[in-house]
């Protein structure tokens, strides 16, 4: 059914990883996005591999089902090797008709292919144990000291989770919508393809219109709730540091610290 | 004023002005003319009238979301036209819309009952409290952890009165909150007002179009054309059946028939509001 989609692919279930805060998470996921890309080294891939390996075991999401989330990336995967493989200068190790596959292109190949991947999971196990929810409340709080710089950083929040409420509800909408017109014999499955854009039409006018309405409905009720912006606003499930939260920051500090050294050395 | 009084308007006005697309002005509408009322504390309220008559105008500004042109609103003592008082008004008098799912901000229930009590700035705690005490109150505390996406109209409904309870209130206007609901969930609804008006004491203002909503409360109002044409109790009012006829608006047809009979010369009382008194009325007639 349209209203059970969920944005982003949260899995439903509790472990470690689904606990801890989400600010956190964020952080973890752009750390080990940076310290891919300081290391390029057989040793520092192995310890990236070792600590996604820990991440996926205490998430418990289930192995297949990342994977699945990265079908998706095949395509993108498939050509970044191929690329790296034939058009890296180099030292020839086989060559055929006007092609060659180099020694360095093979490497780079195999590393961009490692690092996607890495990437990939890394991402996605965060946006696998956190609900949209958190995550947007993640982001307001650890983007606060942006405000300094006057960015609505209150404001963007509340928009991306009024968005996220209002996904089900306009998609809902569309289908009742498409309905209607396809009783009144409006066509929107053959033709080419700009017909089909052109039928569409029909649909996105009345689908603006009361996304509209719905718009000026929603502030004039959050008005009548006392909604007043950000300043002097309490929060109900507010976002505090626990002691796995801790440990697991000193954790993500020591694993980044390892692979700049790494880096270096090797 | 007493401070017995909830609410109070004086001589209200208020105009719209229709604009072209170029934003000259076209006209002026007035939606709401000239109209006093007086609400006591604790008591039960229905406004009636049809499409346009201006009920919802009215009550919006029960709620400082909509300003006077000309005369003035009172929210236990406060003029909504007060810029200071905007807050407490809105605190004070709180609002359930007609459309269910807009006026839900949050994505689970109980983050949503929230919404106000943070607005307001509560502590926590405090609003965990709040939040929990007014899903019970409602009967909607086992759904707490739900998406509202997932219930029915009714029960959104529900969700949106508790998120005004939380707030506190002394006094919530329901803006037609039964028009997009099924005769179940229109029921669920009205049932929740009436036990918020019993129990909790809670001024209750009703804006419909549903005679039948109208019968509990203490005291009705009819609205045409922006004017309080007719006032007084339910059965005051049910009882100049052709009077509402007149205004465009169905009498119960309990009543209806009743009236007919009336009619045709068989002694029945003027404004009988329910099956039951009618049957004692038909009793009534044997003897």
């Amino acid at each position: 059914m349209l209203r059970d989609i969920t944005l982003g692919q949260y899995y439903q279930t509790d472990s470690y990883v689904h606990r801890l805060d989400p600010r956190v998470k964020i952080v973890a996921t752009l750390v080990y996005i940076v310290s891919l890309f300081v290391v390029d080294n057989f040793i520092g891939y192995l310890i990236a591999a070792l600590i996604l390996a820990v991440a996926i075991m205490r998430s418990n999401v289930p192995v297949k089902f990342i994977f699945k989330g990265m079908k998706a990336i095949y395509f993108l995967l498939a050509i970044t090797m191929v690329f790296n493989l034939f058009l890296t200068p180099g030292e020839p190790l086989i060559t055929f008709w006007k092609l060659k596959i180099t020694k360095e292109g093979l490497k780079i190949a195999i590393m961009m292919g490692v690092r996607l991947v890495f990437l990939i999971t890394g991402s996605s196990i965060m946006t696998l144990t956190t609900t949209p929810n958190q995550l947007t409340d993640g982001l307001e709080s650890l983007m606060n000291p942006l405000k300094a710089l006057h960015v609505p950083v209150h404001e963007i929040s509340m928009m991306m989770s009024i968005a996220l409420r209002f996904i089900p509800i306009l998609m809902e909408e569309t289908d009742k919508i498409m309905k209607a017109q396809m009783a009144r014999g409006a066509d929107f499955e053959s033709g080419s393809l700009i017909q089909r854009a052109k039928s569409l039409i029909p649909l996105l006018v009345p689908l603006f219109i009361s996304a509209f309405r719905r718009a000026g409905d929603l502030a004039m009720a959050m008005e009548a709730r006392c909604y007043r912006g950000g300043e002097g606003r309490t929060k109900m499930k507010p976002l505090k540091y626990k002691q796995q939260d801790i440990i697991t920051y000193v954790v993500i500090l020591l694993y980044l610290c390892l692979m700049i050294a790494v880096g270096i050395i090797f | 004023m007493s401070s017995e009084t909830m609410l109070r308007t004086e001589n209200l006005t208020f105009e719209y002005i229709r604009r072209d697309e170029e934003g000259n002005v076209e006209g002026i509408t007035t939606a709401v003319n000239g109209v006093n009322l007086e609400v006591k504390k604790g008591e039960f309220i229905s406004i009636l009238g049809h499409n346009g008559s201006g009920k919802s105008t009215l009550a919006k500004h029960f709620n400082a979301l909509l300003f006077p042109t000309e005369g003035a609103v009172w929210v236990d003592g406060m003029n909504t036209s007060d810029a200071k008082n905007i807050w407490d008004v809105r605190q004070e008098a709180g609002m359930v819309f007609q459309n269910p799912d807009n006026q839900i901000i949050g994505q689970v229930v109980e983050e949503d009952v929230g919404f106000g009590p943070e607005n307001m700035g509560v502590p926590t705690k405090e609003i965990w409290e709040r939040v929990e005490e007014s899903l019970k109150t409602v009967g909607m505390y086992e759904y707490r952890k739900s998406s509202p996406n997932h219930l029915s109209g009714g029960q959104k409904q529900r969700v949106s009165i508790a998120g005004v309870i939380a707030m506190h209130p002394k006094c919530i206007v329901f803006d037609e909150p039964t028009a997009m609901l099924d005769p179940n969930g229109r029921k669920e609804v009205i049932r929740a007002a009436r036990a918020l008006n019993d129990v909790e004491g809670i001024t209750i203002i009703l804006i419909t179009h549903y005679m039948e909503e109208v019968i509990y409360s203490d005291k009705v109002f009819v609205m045409d054309k922006g004017q309080v044409t007719m006032q007084g109790t339910p059965r005051e009012i049910f009882s100049q059946v052709d009077k509402l006829k007149e205004l465009r608006l169905g009498v119960p047809q309990v009543t209806l028939l009743a009236h007919e009979l009336q009619k045709r010369g068989l002694n029945i009382p003027d404004g009988i509001l329910d099956r039951k008194e009618l049957v004692s009325a038909l009793k009534g007639l044997r003897y």
